[in-house]
């Protein structure tokens, strides 16, 4: 067993772990393999719950873990452990062989490109440790909580408060001669709260993460939001069925553009699943609409200089005036389809749609009279057809101003007259996640309630 | 060979770290203190893999190890954990360390460790991996795949998987009951798009259960996957856009239990109702659903997908009634909530691995039986939703809302399925759905074994079921006014 705790610093546990995955690319080689790539990772958190003015639980995260892809030739192999020793790593790329040795040959299959793969690692500020004991995290989420609770007598119980903070490294190699390794933190604060009113009983919460704790929202900033969140749906009824336009609240905004993200990935795309198949070049959206990726943003969740196969990430668009850019593809899809890898596997980093002039009140008047959805609820999103039929939960507005909560509806319609019926961005954009939307609101769906 | 789970986990996990009972003794001893009401100490270690076909060729493989440690001390409602990946000593005592600060208190605890005779296991306690070589499992997912593109010429895309594995798991409670259990699971799917005049539409079907590769060749299981995924894919073909509105609505058996899971299960959940944060908390002996409903939560079927013989805190399973003719009856607990709310655990004591804490989560759960054929049912219905199947729901256990999506579902019209339907999502009130049940039928069936829960952040294997139900007044969210 390999001791990375006698490793103190994360420099120091970078190297470490460097030598570990050259010593596994190693190993591949030995074993008969024509190319192998390795990441390896070590994290190490705190986690704090607090309810009801008390604490509840205090969780100590350490964990860590190996990958090993490996090709012979066109067939490929993949295995994983826990265990960071030297026996488990012999055995863990033995069974990647073993794999290997078994698949069929695939012509697509293979190392990404050696001239694609990143070769400059900007400072992209993504490690910030937190020093923080699990005293002091816990009175920031009783401040947190108490704060939530503090707000209304209508809020009459409570799911609590939680803090985590995260920190770890990561190193990824290849044979074609990548080897790198970061650092970085990540540290989140929520809090969820019930309010009652009659028989209406009704929870919501808020949080917040960041990078950098001084850059998490204020523990009383965090309980006061989620107790108005919550408070803002006592009373909630259901509408009667029809058809109107609908705001996509921020928060749930992103969710939109994660299903086209979705629809635009080389994996649903070779597969014929999806219901943007061969629409490079054609307009989805109306010609306002803007959709890129910011990999190299300094201390956001989504930056990285290279995606998970070490192939470099840049800045460029996805959508723009509406009309559709590039796919979002990793090596094995973008052979699959006959192009270049667009630096996502993995993912999207940091996907943004760029905001309009409007905040929400502004959106609300907009729209005039229709719904604004501040959750959704279920799955019922087909990315081969383009149906979407969702529970969903907000506020019916007339007038341009908010009337009442409502619940216990869905919304329905096809994601592709959904994109094309977009008519606004908000400029209230939610920044914390790794996609960044304002409010999104739409021509015309589909409600069905009572 | 020892077919005893507990000999076979102490073998596969002590054994293997070099540690010895004493070594046990010595971490609980650090984990206990004169304020600890409960302790735990959960090692695990398992061993999984999945093979996975498509473009007609097994492309890629994968296997991993997963091993660890979790130790949890517990005092009132307040909860220490840490957890290593290392099982061994020096890492099982600083985590233990690090869990028992919440308590406060340096005290050491005497301890020692009295191992127990299990109950009878519900599986074989075996690892599936060999069970099938590599060359056959190939074999078979090939064959597969030729299967579905011979059913039909408009199928134009077949993804098969098949993936299993084997959990091992120790757990010392504070009891000094050294508990251990071998957890086999497997799991196939069979996913198909088919294509007509451009339209492309997808199905998919599958099972699995704690057994080994050859549950799917038995009883032709995995070509009725196949022939179910191109069914499917081809009934959407068919399908034209759902009505929107409230209306009587009839539910398939089998894998529609998940209304049961989402709609009335998780808020029966004892950590929701202690809390009281569930739709549900303080309703015992209350009637929650018509007379007709009688659900149960039950861990104890051989070989279920959601079965346990030991819950992960070392509790054996049961069969809990939680609804008995409409009347609420009981909650699903783990040993911390039924401590607290002074009631006996029920064997829900479940966690997704030694990285995370147990809480109460659901096993098989199901609807029983009652008189009606299914054919009787939807004969009953001048119009409505016949709802075959679904692909999955969600739920708000606070407003006890929850939603479903259909994936084939049927408009009824004079007692007759008068056309498929496509994207019908239902929405409706946990505590208020069951009341609405007017027709149970008598043909409860389980799901085929495909179920995963996620709560917290924590997944697990699920099992549901029921008999074809009539339900009156739904919610159903189409695009057709």
């Amino acid at each position: 067993m390999v001791g990375n705790s006698l490793v103190e610093t994360e420099q120091g546990r970078i190297e470490h772990l460097r030598s570990l995955v050259s010593e596994c690319l190693d190993e591949a080689r030995r074993q008969g393999a024509s190319g192998a790539e390795a990441g390896m990772s070590v994290n190490f958190g705190l986690s704090v719950s607090v309810r009801l003015g008390d604490v509840e639980t205090v969780e100590h995260h350490r964990s860590q873990a190996v990958g090993v892809t490996v090709y012979f030739g066109q067939r490929k192999g993949s295995a994983s452990s826990t265990d960071l020793g030297y026996p488990a790593l012999r055995e863990t790329v033995a069974a990647a062989c073993r794999i290997a040795r078994y698949a069929a040959e695939d012509p697509c299959a293979g190392l990404p490109e050696p001239e694609l793969l990143a070769r400059e690692f900007p400072d992209l500020d993504v490690y910030h440790p937190w020093d923080i004991g699990a005293e002091q995290a816990i009175e920031i989420a009783l401040s947190c909580e108490n704060a939530a609770r503090a707000v209304s007598p209508l809020i009459s119980n409570s799911e609590g408060a939680q803090l985590d903070t995260f920190k770890g490294v990561r190193v990824l190699g290849n044979t074609a001669g990548f080897l790198h390794g970061m650092a970085n933190s990540r540290h989140s604060l929520s809090c969820s709260v019930l309010g009652q009113q009659g028989e209406s009983m009704q929870r919501d919460d808020w949080w917040t993460v960041a990078r950098a704790a001084e850059d998490l929202e204020r523990p009383e900033d965090v309980g006061r939001k989620a107790a108005e969140r919550t408070l803002r749906r006592l009373g909630g009824r259901s509408i009667s069925t029809r058809e109107c336009p609908v705001i996509f609240a921020a928060d749930v905004a992103g969710g939109l553009l994660g299903h086209f993200i979705a629809a635009i990935r080389g994996g649903n795309l070779y597969r014929k699943s999806s219901f943007l198949i061969d629409s490079l070049g054609q307009t989805i959206f109306p010609p306002f609409v803007q959709i890129h990726e910011q990999p190299h943003l300094k201390r956001a969740l989504g930056s990285t200089a290279y995606d998970a196969e070490g192939v470099a990430t840049h800045a460029r668009h996805l959508v723009r005036d509406g009309v559709l850019q590039s796919y979002v593809l990793s090596t094995y899809s973008a052979r699959k389809l006959g192009l270049t890898t667009t630096g996502n596997a993995g993912g999207v980093h940091n996907l943004t749609i760029d905001p309009g002039d409007l905040d929400l009140p502004a959106l609300l008047r907009r729209m005039n009279t229709g719904l604004l959805v501040t959750e959704t609820l279920g799955q019922g999103v087909n990315i081969v057809t383009g149906d979407y039929s969702r529970g969903a939960a907000g506020f019916w507005v007339q007038g341009g101003e908010i009337q009442y909560p409502v619940e216990e509806i869905t919304i329905a319609g096809n994601l592709r007259d959904m994109f094309r019926g977009m008519l606004a961005v908000g400029n209230d954009v939610d920044f914390r996640g790794n996609t960044r939307s304002g409010s999104i609101l739409i021509d015309r769906m589909t409600v069905a309630g009572n | 060979m020892s077919n005893d789970p507990l000999a076979l986990a102490q073998t596969t996990i002590l054994e293997s770290a070099e540690l010895a009972a004493r070594d046990l003794d010595r971490v609980m001893g650090t984990l206990i203190s004169s304020k600890v009401d409960d302790a735990d100490l959960y090692l695990q270690q398992g061993r999984y893999e999945s093979w996975t076909l498509e473009d007609g060729i097994v492309k890629e493989g994968s296997y991993s190890i997963d091993q660890g440690a979790g130790l949890r001390a517990v005092a009132g409602e307040k909860t220490g954990f840490a957890y290593t990946d290392e099982i061994a000593l020096p890492s099982l005592l600083e985590a233990a360390k690090n869990a028992r600060a919440i308590t406060r208190s340096g005290q050491q605890g005497r301890w020692a460790i009295a191992p127990r005779r299990p109950r009878q296991p519900l599986y074989r306690p075996i690892d599936p991996l060999p069970s099938l070589s590599e060359q056959q499992k190939i074999e078979l997912l090939r064959r597969l795949d030729a299967e579905a593109r011979r059913l039909d010429s408009r199928v134009e895309q077949v993804i098969v998987s098949l993936a299993g594995g084997s959990s091992t798991v120790l757990v010392l409670g504070r009891d000094g009951v050294l508990h251990g259990d071998v957890r086999p699971l497997v799991r196939m799917n069979v996913s198909v798009i088919v294509q007509e005049k451009g339209r492309r539409e997808q199905g998919s079907a599958g099972g699995g259960a704690r057994s080994d590769y050859r549950y799917f060749t038995e009883e032709d299981r995995a070509s009725g996957y196949v022939r179910e995924a191109v069914r499917q894919a081809l009934v959407n073909l068919e399908a034209t856009e759902s009505p929107a509105g409230t209306m009587t609505v009839v539910l398939g058996s089998g894998w529609p239990g998940v209304l049961l899971h989402e709609a009335i299960g998780h808020g029966l959940e004892g950590d929701f109702n202690r809390k009281g944060t569930s739709a549900f908390t303080g309703r015992i002996g209350e009637a929650v659903a018509s007379p007709l409903c009688t659900v149960v939560d039950d861990g104890t079927l051989p070989e279920r997908r959601g079965s346990l013989t030991i819950d992960d805190e070392g509790t054996p399973s049961q069969r809990t009634v939680l609804i008995e003719n409409g009347v609420l009856r009981g909650y699903m607990q783990d040993k911390l909530n039924a401590r607290l709310m002074g009631v006996a655990p029920t064997g829900n004591g479940r966690r997704e691995s030694y990285a995370y804490l147990p809480m109460p989560r659901m096993t098989n759960t199901y609807m029983l039986p009652g008189t009606h054929t299914p054919d009787e049912i939807i004969r009953s219905v001048r119009r409505g939703l016949y709802a075959k199947n679904f692909s999955g729901g969600q739920v708000d256990i606070t407003s006890g809302k929850f939603v479903f999506s259909a994936s084939e579902a049927y408009l009824i019209e004079d007692g007759k399925l008068i056309r498929p339907v496509k994207g019908a999502t239902l929405i409706g009130n946990g505590p208020d759905v069951l009341t609405r049940v007017s027709m149970v039928g008598n043909d409860l069936e389980l799901d085929s074994g495909v179920g995963t829960c996620g709560k917290d952040g924590q997944s697990v294997p699920v099992g549901v079921g029921q008999p074809t139900l009539r339900v009156d007044g739904l919610t159903v969210g189409g695009t057709r006014v």
